[in-house]
């Protein structure tokens, strides 16, 4: 347990209802899981080529990734398959750091002269790059580490076979289109078997299997006159195995999901205005992603994302942190990459340092960024903190890794209160549930989110389906307008199989885990009226 | 056997025509009891340079080849793809792929594959982009930070970051019925945003080609640093409807989000705005400003698409909208059969361009009495498929126009906007310009434009 995760301990009631609403992420997986593999010997060796090579070249510092991809995705509609793909991705990319600037170099050919041109390559880069160059890039100290890790799964969904997902697929589109006015079912399965070996100059070797299943389903009902409603259900895509996809029962659930689209059709249009919005955590994982999670990550802060995804309003660090306030007094927001079940689990990040916790809010004042080896300097002086967070990634071999989101969650309230008691408190309201479009600006200040199903409060009650609903804010106004959170058992963790970010663009996988919470006076739109 | 090339003097190592020849019969030699296969190649390189606060922060280079193998049996069809090209992973692919498709259930759906078609080949690959190296693209950037620092130095120290990046690329589509068809392309694209010291200011500029010879690194770092300058100390103007100048990069984020909506299955099955109430589509109606056409065509110099689409289908010339009326939809092979209709591949697959106007930009903006200049654009999301609204944020530089003059510069907006109803409202269209390799877009006056609301950013 690292020092943050103690200090949060300390300081909030809540901590044995944290520890406890992070139970049930976890599947009981008793001593079932899988071993995890160790390197391949032959591309170990092709590694230690490639480092040798990087150190001949000049490099001071030098990591070889050799990772090996496998994607699967199953896609259906109604009573057919619309697509089966099975993609295997391989190979070696080298970064080297020459005189205090990177290079990286990546190929697929798996031979002892193209991983050692590869390391060249990337030499002959760090050193293009020095012409460049207003930084040196330092790299905080982390410990040289060896050892496997595998995300604990007690079934491969790669290896399960294709008629039985393809059979959960076509049973939950069939249960669907029996709902009158269900015309147009679809769902989908993407599957992902990742392995990875770490090796650097400084004597870190590990080799990790990351597995992760991402389903979905979506239902279309046309009303009479033509009018369509789209309902998408926010099956969250996890860190586990086929006994996840299990446990979701999509075919049990299918018809009462599609129902949703078709009372949708009839659902009365929002009036838009000021509510009390109650966001449902199948909403409010995507809002704290965006507006949590982004904004911060140093590399905007200091302007590294400048030219892409964009800065932030949390910068500079010297006047944020210790002092923004982000939010109410009970407001906790965790960073993990140790949380069980969620996307962005490892042992080790792609740099070697162990996986870390801490907290990013605490009491509602904004605490301390993710971090990489290379960022650790920027803010040592304002946070006391000497290591890494861990938050290295890059989607494939072909890709350098860079600062990328651990988990970001939004821990419970001290009292164990359900989205039902945050309705009953609430006279004039919206519930917002799963996640619509989403937009946010380049320094994550203006917001529009939609959801999925939206109802009506009025009184403490919820008196019908609303559609057509977004909500508009600011990330400062409305984190502080928050005024009722939810306890330990309303606890959900909903994710994102695919983040976007850098040049050139790179996706990875993160887990948000939340409880329902309101936001006084927030601005509603309808989308149908606005154009 | 050498299926990668390596990189050399004259290219980085692409498959030639003759070794994804050579690569598609090897693979399609290895299919057995089946009745169709296609096997897709993709040889690509690339080559780029990232740079924030004056330095390069990171800079990359990327060498792959994957074969995607596609079978049929009965009328069962799966993939597999690898990307390592040793026989016995070929093999291992090709069996996954023929394990697949006897799993999947049967596709009502499915089309044979195509047998031997005629391709108009496109001269895309530019040999000076494709050997686009380290220290080429370091001085590059170099000249982009240069330039900028020099154009923004009366705002001071002009903080820039960007990114370089080029491609080479080649692909081949190959079936057991004897279609082969390979094409080779090149693009690079640079981006710069400058940011002043006072954190008030931010420009944003870019230029994208198949040729790099076309790209002026120096151009672009300028207007990024100049449209920084100028948007310092933005002032605040009520959300609301108002007239919009769209640079030419902000109508080519928005105006290819209608290649959804020109999906001919959803306007049949009345999912689309293109759906005629009551049944059948639109076409042959009047559904944006008589002045735009809108078409793709792989073959015109000025796009140079790749001739045929990922079935080897070829790809021509395809008018979606003349003068106004929506003239095709786009039919995929299936489709088309059940409609009666030619196949057209994907919306703006063969690339895209909105003819029409023979202004520069400065002439539209000059036009204009009171109204909203935009860079670019930022987060579009989808709000609703019936109408193609959308939503986002404008960025890196908005200003107002006053009098054919812009005045000063405004904060950003949120705004939710449909670029189908937009070309609607057209007063007036500009030169088209290439804003990126295969986009020819111009730009766009635009009457009652919804900007709804603020946004802090800078």
């Amino acid at each position: 347990m690292s020092p943050t995760r103690r200090d949060f301990i300390k300081s909030t009631a809540a901590a044995a209802a944290s520890v406890a609403a992070y139970g049930h992420l976890a599947l009981d997986l008793g001593a079932q899981t899988l071993p995890a593999p160790a390197a391949d010997t032959a591309a170990l060796d092709l590694a230690n080529l490639a480092l040798d090579a990087a150190r001949r070249a000049g490099a001071s510092y030098a990591d070889v990734r050799i990772g090996r991809y496998r994607r699967q995705s199953i896609a259906t509609r109604e009573r057919q398959v619309s697509g089966v793909s099975d993609n295997e991705s391989y190979g070696l990319g080298v970064r080297t750091l020459v005189d205090g600037s990177w290079g990286f170099a990546a190929t697929s050919t798996m031979t002892r002269e193209s991983v050692q041109r590869a390391a060249t390559d990337a030499a002959a880069m760090s050193r293009a790059a020095r012409i460049v160059r207003k930084h040196r890039v330092e790299l905080a100290p982390a410990k040289a580490v060896t050892g496997t890790w595998i995300t604990p799964v007690r079934r491969d969904p790669v290896d399960v076979p294709l008629e039985e997902k393809v059979a959960l697929l076509l049973a939950a589109n069939e249960a669907a289109i029996k709902v009158p006015t269900v015309r147009f079912a679809s769902s989908s399965l993407s599957l992902l078997r990742e392995v990875k070996t770490l090796v650097t100059s400084e004597g870190t070797n590990v080799t990790q299997t990351m597995i992760r299943v991402g389903p979905s389903f979506q239902a279309t009902a046309i009303g009479a006159g033509g009018e369509f409603q789209i309902y998408e259900h926010e099956i969250a895509p996890r860190g586990s195995g086929w006994e996840y996809i299990e446990s979701v029962d999509m075919r049990g659930n299918a018809e009462r999901w599609a129902a949703l689209a078709a009372e949708k059709v009839s659902a009365k249009s929002v009036e838009p205005g000021q509510y009390d919005l109650i966001l449902d955590p199948t909403n409010l994982w995507l809002t704290i992603h965006e507006s949590i999670g982004h904004s911060t990550e140093l590399d905007r802060a200091i302007g590294e994302e400048a030219n892409y995804a964009g800065t932030s309003f949390v910068a500079p660090p010297e006047k944020m942190i210790g002092q923004l306030r982000f939010g109410p007094a009970f407001m906790n927001i965790r960073a993990d990459r140790t949380q069980e079940g969620s996307l962005a689990r490892v042992a080790w990040d792609d740099e070697g340092v162990p996986a870390d916790d801490w907290l990013v809010v605490e009491k509602g004042l904004f605490k301390d960024y993710q971090t990489t080896r290379e960022q650790v300097a920027r803010i040592q002086k304002l946070t006391s903190v000497s290591r890494s967070h861990g938050c290295s990634f890059a989607e494939s071999w072909n890709r350098v890794q860079f600062q990328r989101m651990p988990n970001i969650s939004l821990m419970p309230g001290e009292r164990d209160l359900t989205l039902d008691d945050i309705v009953a408190a609430t006279d004039r309201g919206i519930v917002v549930k799963n996640r619509g479009s989403w937009s946010i600006d380049h320094q994550r200040f203006n917001f529009q989110f939609s959801g999925q199903a939206f109802y009506e409060v009025r009184g403490g009650k919820i008196v019908g389906m609303l559609k057509d609903v977004a909500y508009q804010s600011s990330t400062p106004v409305f984190w502080n307008s928050m005024d009722m959170i939810g306890g330990p058992s309303s606890y959900w963790v909903g994710g994102s199989f695919s983040d976007g970010k850098g040049e050139p663009a790179q996706v990875s996988s993160v887990s948000h885990g939340c409880v329902p919470s309101r936001f006084k006076n927030v601005t509603i739109l309808n989308t149908r009226r606005t154009s | 056997m050498t299926l990668q090339g390596s990189p050399t003097a004259d290219g980085p190592g692409l498959l030639t025509e003759q070794q994804a020849r050579r690569l598609a019969d090897q693979v399609l030699a290895l299919v057995a009891e089946v009745d169709d296969a296609r096997v897709n190649i993709v040889s690509e390189w690339t080559g780029n340079t990232r740079f924030a606060d004056s330095s390069i922060s990171t800079s990359g280079g990327m060498t792959n080849t994957t074969v995607a193998i596609w079978v049929t049996i009965g009328r069962r069809r799966a993939s597999a793809s690898t990307n390592v090209l040793e026989d016995a992973s070929l093999k291992r692919t090709v069996e996954l792929a023929a394990t697949l498709a006897k799993l999947s259930p049967e596709d009502p759906e499915l089309m044979p594959e195509l047998g031997p078609q005629t391709v108009r080949e496109t001269n895309a690959y530019v040999q000076r982009t494709a050997l686009l190296d380290p220290e080429m693209r370091s001085g590059a950037v170099n000249r982009a930070i240069e330039s900028a620092s020099a154009a923004g130095r009366s705002a001071g120290s002009i903080f820039t970051a960007g990114y370089l990046e080029a491609n080479a690329r080649a692909t081949a589509v190959a079936t057991r019925r004897g279609l082969f068809a390979y094409h080779r392309s090149t693009d690079a694209d640079l981006s710069v945003t400058a940011r002043t010291p006072d954190g008030t200011g931010s420009g944003w500029a870019t230029g994208g080609a198949r040729d790099w010879g076309q790209v002026d690194p120096a151009s672009i770092g300028r207007i990024a640093a100049q449209k920084a300058v100028a948007s310092r100390n933005p002032r605040t103007i009520e959300p609301g409807l108002y007239t919009a100048v769209l640079e030419p990069s902000a109508v080519t984020d928005l105006v290819p989000l209608l290649a959804g909506a020109l999906n001919a299955r959803s306007a049949d099955e009345g999912r689309s705005p293109c759906s005629k109430p009551g049944g059948g589509t639109r076409v042959g109606e009047k559904v944006m400003d008589e002045r735009v056409t809108l078409y793709s065509d792989p073959s015109d110099p000025q796009l140079l698409g790749q001739p045929f689409d990922s079935e080897g289908l070829p790809l021509g010339r395809t008018v979606w909208v003349e003068n106004g009326i929506l003239r095709n939809l786009a039919y995929s092979r299936f489709w088309a059969q059940i409609q009666g209709r030619q196949p057209t591949g994907p919306a703006f697959a063969g690339g895209m361009a909105l003819a029409g106007g023979t202004k520069s930009t400065e002439e539209v903006i000059a036009g204009c009495t009171r109204g909203i200049l935009v860079t670019h654009f930022f987060y579009i999301r989808s709000l609703d498929q019936r109408t193609v609204l959308q939503t986002g944020l404008t960025r890196d530089g908005t200003f107002l126009i006053e009098n054919g003059k812009v005045t000063r510069a405004l904060k950003n907006f949120r705004w939710n906007e449909s670029p189908l109803l937009m070309l609607n409202r057209l007063e007036e269209i500009g030169r088209p310009v290439l804003t990126t390799a295969g986009r020819l877009l111009p730009a766009l006056r635009v009457r009652e434009f919804n900007f709804s609301s603020l946004s802090d950013a800078v």
